[in-house]
């Protein structure tokens, strides 16, 4: 009897237990069916639909649009090639940065300092890229340059003025990964390897770097997962020539009315991506996890 | 030099305060345009400030207390819609777009919440086929006037005797020189293609438009602006990618780059030659003399309109030919009513990037309505960007 009594008081408890669970997940849980799944689901409809003649939708089951894609090749390749390209810059220069922030910088200005990293975000980046628009337009440097003496510079949409924008736009998001793990960084480790007769620089090899690829691996891939869908920083400093798929999408859209050929090529950009995470993952673990060192 | 330094500012604070409040009450410039959403963030902002976004007065309880109207970039004059609020109480929100479209996929994609919108003569025939706009009930349009009207400009807002769509203004596509910059004086399509590729290397700018970047390249060969021909399109093709490498932008925003001195020639419409040149008199208006685009923008009323009642009386409000002449006055688009052509002053009727020259208009040719849906033209200007 007691024992059955136990094994009913046990259930009773495992189902307040999923009970509770299942509440406190319910309101994610609602949020990404109808903000995440749903779209998807129609999204992955419209892709295997035709565009009406005068553009939209129009039911059909069509593998088309997918046959299609080459016909925005050009497009995907450019992204895939200012994804990692944009990262890598990004990384170039958020690494000093946060290594200064964690390793070098007075503890009582971190904070300060941090905040000042975080604070543009408080601004849209359509209005930080459109202050880029007059520094690097004919009124901004350019201007400055013609009082000098230097006429007729054009900075603005060139590709150097696109990579400004995406490094500027994105480097909190590579630098706040970065001095996390830095942070972290057990110091006392630093100190052994110079006792074993390291110098700095295979210090900062050896030990500091590797030990913030996770950092590093983060911010990478969560930089160029943003930009694999890149859209308004070409289009404001590059004038639109540059052609990614982000602005194929738009177009698609709200161009040529075209939903389902613009869902097919969604559909393949977030599968693109997850591979792209999926692959980032690994790397960042097969680095980072293989070679984790602690004292204890 | 006699310059001050405050010339070279970026814009001082008593203009950013005015320019914001132009914005607010829905005077966008093309320059303004894309800029629209991020200051309309600081507008959100600084009204919760400092008090001045308008409460909604008590309004005339048939028209509701707000609208919003799709228009173009600096079409209107901004106190026209401060005095039509003063009038009945309604506010109007200005949605403003770059291509037609941009403004059709609004409405097909559907709940646009537009009361009134300004679509080009071209598409007008599509919006009826796929019944976003009805007959507009011309009782509710007294200060209309269709006797007073050019017809040559005016035709395609009927279909089959009824009116869905009543004229704002007419106007053509050409393009604008910065002749200090290019003094070779330049007077056809073939001109601005051909200098785009050498003095112009790098300051060309062409519309994000696929029936205007288009059309012009098909007028470098003497085909017709709206051809839809494989071959013709193909050649066409050809001088775009051509022409690609050596643009400063595609964009339909392009006085921007034209007032900085970033660009020094671009494909541009009537109202925005005018504006360019009364404010910077060496930037020159051209038609082509193979011919190009000449159009009229239309008001309609969607089907779907939230606030029909608003739509009409804004609509009528702007018929008002005392209303109506302060509005072209302010975007510099030629007029189709005679009314008001009457209360035009001498100077803007004799000004001819307005009125250009028979010889010049007897070319141009109105968009086709085939031309908007056409998915070929659209894969091409795809691949015209993307290369």
């Amino acid at each position: 009897m007691s024992a059955g009594t136990g094994t009913v008081s046990m259930h009773g408890n495992r189902f307040r237990h999923n009970f509770l669970t299942a509440l406190l997940l319910a309101p994610a849980t609602v949020w990404l069916v109808v903000f995440l799944v749903l779209p998807f689901i129609a999204i992955a409809v419209f892709s295997v639909g035709e565009r009406a003649p005068e553009g939209g939708y129009q039911a059909a089951f069509t593998l088309a649009q997918y046959a299609n894609l080459p016909a925005r090749a050009t497009a995907f390749w450019n992204t895939m090639v200012l994804a990692p390209v944009g990262a890598l810059a990004c990384l170039l220069v958020a690494y000093p940065v946060a290594y200064y922030l964690a390793l070098q910088a007075p503890q009582r200005w971190r904070l300060i300092l941090l905040a000042l990293v975080v604070i543009p975000f408080w601004t849209s980046l359509l209005m930080r890229t459109y202050a880029w628009m007059y520094i690097l337009g004919g009124r901004g440097i350019p201007a400055l340059l013609a009082f000098v003496g230097i006429e007729d510079v054009r900075l603005i949409n060139t590709p150097g003025a696109v990579l400004l924008g995406i490094v500027y736009g994105y480097l909190p998001l590579m630098i706040l990964p970065i001095y996390v793990s830095l942070e972290r960084l057990d110091r006392r480790l630093l100190e052994a390897s110079a006792d074993l007769g390291a110098t700095p620089l295979s210090t900062f090899l050896g030990v500091t770097l590797k030990l913030s690829l996770p950092g590093v691996m983060t911010g990478f891939s969560l930089v160029m997962i943003l930009l694999l869908g890149e859209y308004l920083i070409p289009t404001l400093l590059g004038g639109g020539k540059v052609f990614f798929i982000g602005n194929a999408l738009v177009d698609l859209f709200l161009q040529s009315r075209n939903w389902p050929f613009g869902s097919a090529i969604a559909i393949t950009l977030v599968l693109v991506s997850v591979v792209v995470l999926i692959v980032a993952n690994r790397i960042s673990n097969r680095v980072a996890g293989a070679r984790r060192v602690d004292l204890i | 030099m006699s310059k001050s330094y405050r010339d070279g500012l970026p814009i001082s604070p008593e203009n950013f305060v005015d320019q914001l409040m132009r914005l607010k009450r829905g005077s966008i410039g093309r320059r303004d345009f894309l800029g629209l959403t991020g200051l309309g963030i600081a507008t959100a902002v600084m009204a919760r400030e400092i008090g001045i976004m308008p409460t909604p007065a008590f309004a005339a309880e048939s028209l509701g207390d707000r609208m919003s109207i799709a228009t173009w970039p600096n079409y209107h004059d901004p106190q026209t819609f401060e005095n039509f609020k003063k009038d009945t109480g309604v506010a109007v929100e200005v949605n403003v777009f770059g291509s037609n479209e941009e403004m059709l996929a609004k409405l097909q994609a559907g709940a646009s919440g537009w009361s009134l919108f300004v679509p080009t003569n071209y598409t007008i025939s599509t919006y009826k086929k796929l019944g976003i706009i009805e007959p507009l009930e011309m009782a509710k349009l007294p200060n209309f006037d269709g006797t007073q009207e050019d017809a040559r400009f005016t035709s395609e807002g009927t279909i089959d005797g009824t009116i869905y769509a009543v004229p704002k203004n007419w106007g053509t596509t050409g393009f604008a020189v910065n002749t200090k910059k290019l003094a070779k004086p330049m007077t056809s399509w073939k001109e601005f293609w051909d200098t785009a590729m050498a003095e112009g290397d790098g300051r060309t700018m062409v519309h994000d438009y696929q029936l205007t970047t288009i059309g012009n390249a098909l007028k470098y060969y003497g085909y017709s602006f709206n051809s839809l021909k494989q071959d013709e399109l193909a050649k066409a093709e050809e001088l775009l990618l051509k022409v690609k490498p050596h643009l400063f932008a595609v964009s339909s925003d392009y006085q921007p780059g034209m007032r900085a001195g970033d660009a020094w020639m671009t494909m541009c419409w009537t109202n925005d030659g005018a504006q360019l040149h009364r404010d910077i008199p060496e930037i020159a208006y051209v038609l082509g003399k193979e011919g190009g685009e000449i159009w009229t923008d239309f008001y309609a009323i969607p089907k779907d309109a939230p606030n029909k009642p608003a739509g009409y009386a804004l609509l009528n409000y702007l018929m008002n030919p005392q209303v109506a002449v302060k509005e072209h006055l302010a975007n510099g688009a030629p007029s189709t009513d005679a009314r008001v052509n009457k209360l035009l002053p001498k100077e803007v009727l004799d000004n001819p990037i307005l009125y250009p020259a028979a010889d010049l208009l007897t070319p141009l040719e109105f968009g086709a309505a085939a031309t908007l849906t056409d998915p070929g033209r659209a894969e091409l200007m795809a691949r015209f960007k993307s290369a």
